[in-house]
């Protein structure tokens, strides 16, 4: 693909979408529920397990609800976008394909610096792991590259490849901008003048600041995790048309409960001894529902 | 003489594993052929971001072939027994050899030719890679450090046939990632491969990396009227990231200058990799950095320094809110969270450790010559800046941090430096705390690791020691003896709990190990260790001088005219029990006369010098033993038939044993 580099935030992503399309892979929406990354969508978590090819692309909104700053910080937000792809199998070139993403938007490894250095990938919460990179342009971090080895505690076979870029980050750099809300969301000269990502988010960020820090209902939080935490097996007992698990309800209510927990922990609810608890707790969830997808994917195949 | 080269092309292998892949590889393919028997005449392994190469020069073409006799069964037995040993030889019956009535086999078995073993060689080598972390890659169950892509491996010019798990070796590699054509190129030999190499922007050998960074970051900085900070852990690091390292010279914000320069090395190098320049004038770090970029960009780095300037600036940003946040915050909240901060699950909070070092530290300080209510009060805020937040981003700049807030907060200067001070000596190359002050609070921070993991069963094993406890312990002997701190180390370890015990033996073998690096003898520090001393600093000035006076011809004799003594004592021993009592005075014959009279000037002249631990002195005494010691047993029977006279002389060597023991135990030198 050719075309000119994007010139907005949202360009950026449309880039990477045809980029990754053309690539073939399916292009998904986010997933409808809150999530602290966009690996916990079900389309890297799940289908990273079970014998199936699957490659996708998607952007995923994701909430770290203590990264919240009142809209105060240029670089930090509780609400921001990732952009994901999962690659399974990884194809050999996947490096090579990685890289035309970064010539698509913009950026020419033969003018920037672009590195891969060692980061090796992991997430406590849903039992995953994997080898890879940080790759970095200029010394700035602009994407986690991972070989997926385990999720939910299972092996990952055929290996999964995964790239995360995180999108206000690598717009910011692309464009020359200092604060995320002076990025131009879409294309400045657009009929009536465009807009930045501070007239589209800045007040989503006081409000969802103040909430995460000062109003959240830490009994209620607690509640709804326990409600949650009691669904899931309840969920995975139960039986679909074809007899099968039913195991993405059981995981949407794994990711409920993830969230819930975050909440908890920005508003200060979570001592440092229950963190590694509740952490054990969500994975453990997790583990169920990767075992009983796993075994779906491999009584289909 | 044929020459072997081998490369292993993946994906970007991390850094920190380089050097040890290289040594590994070497090691794996020289034990692979010299137990072929092919013994090479020399090989060299490189490793850099991409790819591990091995030349092997002057290998045969084949193994050598093997004649070799097998021993058969006895001449006339059983068919059935001969019939075995010919299936299991290939013989055929006339080829047996009859000899002293049995039957042998002489077996001729061909070399196998070199490229055979080559190839099953390095699919074991690549198989059996003791890499750290490993992972498999798409379809595959190979298991390498990141995706393995391509095998060149040619043996006298011809490619060895390799083939295993998809990879198929050739003589083709590749070169930069991003400069020059990213074709394949082709190479039969180490001069072809390194120069193609060169050709495509890759230097293969990390020592050219090394010298090609050093000189294009000083050629930078001299341009600047600059001067490069080195940091060899840096360059090491850096060395491995770019196959074509071209360094870059950026422009910092100077007003980031106002932030500690700890802080702002830390985020250079740890975050992002640089190398910090500074002032040749005033020896202060200067706003610019080093990056050290893999290209060589058409517009000289301008893009590649802006962007790594703007980045630098968005990490200086967050330090100096982490520096401001801080120091608003103080250190009582600190404190507090300390609580909420598990140490080990077996030893405790946090801020029960804080407890335990500050109790220490105020029963260590009169030891060391420190203030007691001082030492409890820096141990108390020795550790709270761990809850800063500039510490939670860069963990190594604890205590670093602690002394800047101490210092902010108007806390005593002398405290703040023991907050800094306390982690030392952090490395053989780290001085040890200078003030009494400091020195307390190591040593109770130290006793306090040492004792909590012993009490929980947690002692090094091995090469294993998760928690440094070696390194603990020889710092608490760094800081006794390179400060010539006076304590006896039993009650400190007893103030510290109830290891006292097993953690004696522990700081005797720490202190073998620390003497022995320093070239002393090992038998030395047995022979001082024997007399129960735990003073290190009196153990090490014996260790000194005994060494010194061994050297001696007085010593060196002495030791031989002891050994003797002890000799005939054991001898005489098993006989029955040695006379008890002091000898006598007896004119005949001289030199036992002599001898008398020698031990009778030393005994004092050894309380004297052993009482203000004067060891040289001591030494001095002991060789006026060594002249009557040789002439007594030259011209003496010591084993007389006269039995007053035997009992006499026995008595005399019991005191040049006793009295030479009184100094070191001289049976346990053994050099």
């Amino acid at each position: 693909m050719t075309g000119t580099p994007p010139n907005s935030f949202q360009n950026l992503i449309l880039t990477l979408h045809q980029y990754w399309s053309e690539q073939g892979c399916v292009i998904l929406q986010p997933h409808d529920l809150e999530v602290g990354a966009g690996t916990l969508h079900p389309a890297t978590v799940l289908r990273a397990l079970g014998p199936k090819a699957w490659n996708a692309a998607y952007v995923q909104p994701s909430r770290r609800p203590g990264d919240g700053r009142y809209g105060e910080n240029p670089n930090r937000l509780q609400h921001y976008y990732q952009y994901q792809v999962l690659l399974k199998p990884n194809p050999p070139n996947m490096q090579d394909l990685y890289l035309g993403s970064l010539e698509a938007i913009g950026l020419d490894p033969r003018q920037h610096d672009i590195r891969f250095v060692e980061d090796d990938w992991e997430n406590p919460t849903v039992g995953a792991w994997g080898l890879g990179w940080e790759v970095w342009c200029d010394g700035m971090e602009v994407s986690q590259y991972t070989y997926m080895q385990q999720v939910g505690g299972l092996d990952v076979y055929p290996v999964a490849g995964e790239l995360t870029y995180g999108l206000e980050r690598l717009a910011m750099y692309v464009f020359g901008v200092d604060s995320v809300y002076d990025l131009p969301f879409n294309d400045p000269s657009a009929p009536g003048g465009g807009l930045t990502y501070g007239d589209v988010f800045l007040e989503n960020e006081r409000q969802m600041s103040a909430y995460n820090f000062e109003i959240a209902d830490v009994e209620t939080l607690k509640r709804q995790f326990a409600d949650m935490e009691l669904q899931v097996p309840l969920i995975l007992a139960g039986k679909g048309p074809q007899g099968q698990a039913l195991v993405l309800p059981a995981y949407d209510h794994v990711l409920k409960a993830s969230h819930l927990f975050n909440v908890m922990n920005a508003r200060g609810a979570i001592a440092v001894a229950e963190r590694a608890s509740y952490i054990g707790r969500i994975r453990d969830l997790c583990k169920l529902c990767a075992s009983a997808w796993l075994e779906q994917q491999e009584r289909a195949a | 003489m044929p020459q072997l080269l081998l490369e292993l092309f993946s994906e970007e292998i991390p850094a920190r594993m380089q050097a040890q892949a290289a040594r590994d590889l070497e090691r794996m393919m020289r034990d692979g052929l010299s137990a072929a028997g092919l013994i090479s005449e020399g090989m060299k392994a490189y490793a850099g971001p991409r790819r591990l190469a091995l030349v092997v020069e002057g290998l045969p073409l084949a193994q050598a072939d093997r004649d070799e006799e097998l021993k058969g069964p006895r001449v006339g037995s059983p068919d059935q027994a001969v019939e075995g040993f010919l299936r299991k030889t290939g013989l055929s019956r006339e080829q047996l050899v009859e000899r002293d009535g049995l039957w042998f086999g002489r077996i001729h078995s061909a070399g196998r030719p070199t490229p055979e073993i080559i190839a099953e060689l390095v699919e074991q080598t690549v198989r059996g890679f003791p890499w750290p972390k490993s992972m498999t890659w798409g379809h595959g169950r190979l298991r390498w450090v990141r995706p393995l892509s391509r095998i060149l491996c040619v043996f006298d010019r011809q490619v060895v046939p390799v083939s295993f798990e998809g990879l198929v070796a050739a003589d083709l590699s590749q070169g930069h990632r991003f400069m020059g054509s990213g074709l394949a190129f082709r190479a039969r030999d180490f001069d072809e491969y390194r120069e193609a190499l060169a050709g495509h922007f890759v230097v293969l050998d990390v020592e050219e990396r090394k010298q090609r960074i050093v000189e294009g970051a000083r050629t930078l900085c001299f341009a600047r009227n600059l001067e490069l900070v080195e940091d060899e852990g840096l360059l090491d690091e850096v060395a491995g990231l770019a196959e074509w390292p071209t360094p870059v010279l950026g422009d910092m914000d100077p007003q980031f200058l106002d932030l500690p320069p700890e802080v702002i090395r830390t985020s250079m190098r740890t975050h992002q990799k640089y190398f910090a320049v500074r002032d040749p004038a005033t020896g202060k770090l200067a706003p610019h950095f080093i990056t050290v970029a893999n290209i060589a960009a058409a517009d000289g780095g301008r893009l590649i320094a802006a962007g790594n300037a703007k980045v630098l600036s968005s990490r200086l940003s967050d330090a100096r809110f982490f520096w401001a946040e801080d120091r608003k915050a103080g250190f009582e909240p600190w404190l507090e969270k300390l609580s909420g901060v598990t140490f080990h699950a077996r030893l405790g909070t946090m801020a029960q450790r804080v407890e335990r070092i500050a109790v220490l530290a105020r029963k260590i300080a009169p030891l060391v010559g420190a203030d007691p209510d001082m030492a409890e009060m820096a141990a108390r805020l020795a550790k709270a800046d761990l809850s800063s937040q500039m510490v939670g981003e860069f963990p190594e700049l604890q205590g670093v941090m602690g002394r800047y807030y101490a210092l902010a907060d108007g806390k005593d200067p002398a405290v703040a430096e023991a907050i800094r001070d306390h982690y030392r000596p952090q490395g053989p190359g780290d001085a040890v705390p200078a003030s009494p002050l400091s020195a307390t609070v190591a040593l109770a921070d130290k006793l306090d690791t040492l004792t909590g993991f012993f009490a929980i069963d947690e002692k090094p094993t091995g090469s294993k020691d998760p928690y440094a406890l070696r390194r603990a312990a020889l710092g608490v002997i760094r800081i006794v003896v390179d400060g010539q701190r006076r304590l006896s180390l039993t009650p400190v370890l007893q103030a510290a709990g109830d290891q006292a015990e097993s953690l004696l033996p522990f700081f005797a073998d720490r202190l073998k190990v620390a003497l022995r690096d320093q070239g002393k003898r090992f038998d030395l520090v047995d022979a001082v260790f024997a007399l129960k001393d735990d003073d290190l600093v009196r153990i090490v000035a014996r260790v000194d001088a005994l060494d010194t006076f061994l050297k001696t011809w007085d010593g060196a004799n002495l030791l031989a005219g002891y050994r003797r003594a002890v000799n005939i004592l054991k001898a005489e021993e098993k006989k029955g029990p040695l006379p008890t009592g002091t000898p006598a005075f007896v004119s005949e014959p001289i030199e036992e006369a002599a001898l008398f009279a020698a031990l009778q000037t030393l005994s004092p002249q050894l309380d004297a010098a052993l009482a203000a631990e004067d060891f040289t002195g001591a030494m001095s005494a002991l060789a006026g033993l060594r002249a009557p010691v040789d002439a007594f047993f030259t011209a003496v029977l010591v084993n007389s038939p006269v039995a007053s006279e035997r009992e006499n002389r026995l008595m005399l060597l019991r005191q040049v044993r006793d009295g030479m023991g009184r100094v070191a135990d001289f049976a346990l030198v053994t050099g």
